[in-house]
């Protein structure tokens, strides 16, 4: 079957948009209300989080989603239902579609049963942010190459150059360039992330590079796609979607309002 | 057998480090410099200096004949509640903010539960005059509210957890949020033997002066040593070096809650299955889908759904024991210790003297009990519960 995030990149594209969100969230059923949004609002590609009880590296507002999302009855079992009859419903959509999920939940539905049904609904690649890479490398490689499934690594400002590497080298997808609080947040911290993601640009890697380095507008996303390939955004966007009595509406035109 | 730890930081099939990208840099630091400065004379030294001028170390090994009578054995008491701040938990503490000193970090960041392992950073931290910050879960600053003033008297900021069940783990996952926030400067003092490699081996280290002292107190080794465990720091302290005496029956003692078959529990080796928790794969209590169970116990210390992944081996290795305590039974054994030898335990360490029923001692048993803490931060839950304002 067709990787549509390697077939995404085949063409070295730029600018691109990556939107997050969690699955379930606001109501359990909104999942592939909020996709069918963002595949015809044309986002790039679509990064859906698997909620967990412990996510210990995501900020308040994707850790309340996870929660409501929990309460809602949110599982792996259901996401892979919704994305079935999403799939059923529209046969042509053929954005990429990434899960972004912690370690334990994937370990506890089986990692082998997980890649294959990832691969039979058509998600593209996988970010597990608490999956080292030495572990992947031993364990999960051969399973996810087995289903066509890209892996999808984080590097970080204090990533060092000789690891920046290594991670290029294991990647299939796209390298996802985050930042710590530390580093984000202002207006005038964004010399510091220049540093940083003209580094990343000047080191010529094979992989694309996104980042996720608190972009919330327009102008966030410009600066950012003037470095590297592309931008994810996650929060921004769900703290919008919370608000809104017409998810469509709201989804579309949040899309247009970035890539404007 | 090995029970110790492996080179990529694994007990048989349980430990590792499962850390976001983020905290890699902090981890990897830590596993390339534990061992060797720990091993540095520097060190050892002043490691050995404060424990013994500034913890009161030794601690003593006390014959407690009243039990003894009672159950039959010779039971001995591991006097950790004699600890300056009246817990194990300093002797982890003063070992890492020596390595953080070491490492240049100028932060101090700490989780606690039942806030005696708080209470053992802000103290170190005081003593070195850094800056400190305990996360502790909302429910815990209610329940423990001696150590929450003592921790503030001591100049630390307690910053209260209000996700999740508002308790250990929720405090532990903001800790290590922190963290990934602040990289560079700051230290973790990790409280107990869980989270990722080398924290389960460095806190059984420091910790090991336990066994490296009851080993040298008792002439001869003990048939028992019992430890109640929560993330199971004073217990390893207590085992680790008896673990090579397969002799010596090791016995970990849990907080069953309200019952092991009840959903209000924190019976993790009991009750749990393998999966990944903290950044380390060890034994946890979780649903079908791998969300993380709510515990329960009347123990703050216990009150974690997670075990270090040293004990996982130790139990799946068979060269420990668990065993599962309720509170109800817990606060008898608190009151037992209390009337028959004039000590009154802290809630955890009282779920460690309750096995004493169950072990059918023969006259010439010698069972060490592992004292880990002393009661008076409990007194609110003990006036409570035993209604003590009405005898």
């Amino acid at each position: 079957m067709q990787n549509n995030l390697t077939q995404l990149f085949s063409s070295k594209p730029k600018n691109l948009l990556n939107i997050f969100f969690t699955a379930g969230y606001p109501k359990l059923e909104d999942t592939t209300v909020i996709l069918k949004a963002l595949e015809e609002a044309k986002v790039d590609l679509v990064e859906i989080g698997i909620p967990f009880s412990d996510p210990l590296a995501d900020g308040p507002t994707i850790q309340e989603s996870s929660k409501i999302a929990l309460e809602n009855g949110m599982s792996i079992e259901k996401l892979f239902t919704q994305l079935e009859s999403y799939r059923e419903e529209n046969p042509e959509a053929d954005t990429p579609i990434l899960l972004m999920g912690y370690l334990n939940p994937v370990m506890q539905f089986g990692l082998d049963k997980f890649c294959a049904r990832c691969a039979s609904v058509g998600v593209d690649g996988l970010i597990v942010p608490d999956l080292p890479m030495f572990i992947y490398e031993h364990e999960f490689k051969a399973t996810f190459e087995k289903h066509n499934i890209s892996n999808v690594f984080l590097v970080t400002p204090q990533t060092s150059e000789k690891r920046i590497r290594e991670i290029d080298a294991n990647s299939t997808g796209f390298i996802y360039a985050v930042s710590s609080a530390s580093t984000t947040g202002s207006k005038a911290d964004f010399s510091a992330a220049a540093d940083y993601l003209g580094k990343l640009r000047d080191m010529d890697l094979k992989t694309p590079v996104l980042t996720g380095f608190n972009i919330k507008n327009n102008q966030n996303f410009k600066d950012a796609c003037s470095f590297v390939d592309g931008a994810i955004i996650g929060s921004e966007f769900i703290r919008q979607i919370a608000e809104t009595t017409d998810l469509k509406q709201t989804v579309a035109s949040f899309v247009k309002e970035i890539k404007k | 057998m090995s029970y110790q730890v492996d080179e990529k930081g694994f007990y048989g099939e349980f430990g590792g480090a499962f850390i976001p990208e983020l905290l890699y840099p902090n981890i990897e630091e830590l596993q390339e410099n534990y061992l060797k400065i720990e091993k540095s004379e520097e060190f050892q030294t002043e490691f050995h200096q404060l424990l013994k001028d500034y913890v009161g170390r030794p601690t003593p090994l006390f014959l407690a004949k009243r039990l003894s009578a009672k159950y039959g054995g010779e039971i001995w008491l591991k006097r950790e509640d004699l600890c300056h701040t009246g817990a194990h938990k300093i002797n982890n503490t003063v070992g890492q903010i020596i390595l953080a000193q070491k490492l240049g970090k100028k932060r101090i960041i700490a989780e606690t539960g039942a806030g005696q392992h708080g209470v053992a950073t802000a103290t170190v931290c005081a003593l070195k005059g850094l800056k400190c910050i305990v996360y502790m879960g909302e429910k815990d600053i209610e329940r423990q509210a001696p150590n929450v003033a003592r921790m503030k008297m001591l100049g630390a900021e307690v910053r209260p957890a209000m996700s999740g069940s508002k308790t250990l783990k929720d405090a532990t996952n903001e800790a290590m949020r922190d963290w990934i926030n602040n990289p560079e400067d700051t230290h973790y003092i990790i409280g107990s033997v869980v989270g990722p490699h080398p924290y389960p081996d460095m806190v059984a280290r420091y910790q090991s002066i336990i066994s490296k002292e009851i080993k040298e107190q008792m002439q001869g080794l003990p048939d028992y040593v019992i430890a109640c465990v929560g993330g199971g720091s004073n217990a390893m302290g207590a085992f680790y070096h008896f673990l090579d005496d397969p002799s010596v029956k090791l016995i970990g003692v849990e907080a069953a809650g309200l019952g092991i078959d009840t959903d209000k529990t924190a019976a993790t080796l009991t009750l749990g299955t393998p999966g990944v928790l903290h950044a380390s794969r060890s034994i946890m209590m979780q649903d079908k889908d791998g969300q993380v169970i709510e515990p329960h116990s009347i123990s703050a210390g216990l009150d974690y759904p997670g075990i270090g992944p040293a004990h996982a081996w130790l139990k799946v290795s068979d060269r420990a024991q668990y065993m599962a305590v309720t509170d109800a039974d817990a606060l008898k054994a608190a009151v037992e210790c209390s009337r028959l030898e004039g000590i009154i335990p802290a809630l955890e360490t009282a779920h460690a003297f309750s096995v004493l029923k169950d072990l059918d001692l023969k006259p010439t048993d010698r069972v060490v009990i592992n004292l880990s803490g002393r009661g008076d931060k409990d007194m609110d839950t003990y006036m409570r519960e035993l209604k003590l304002n009405e005898l």
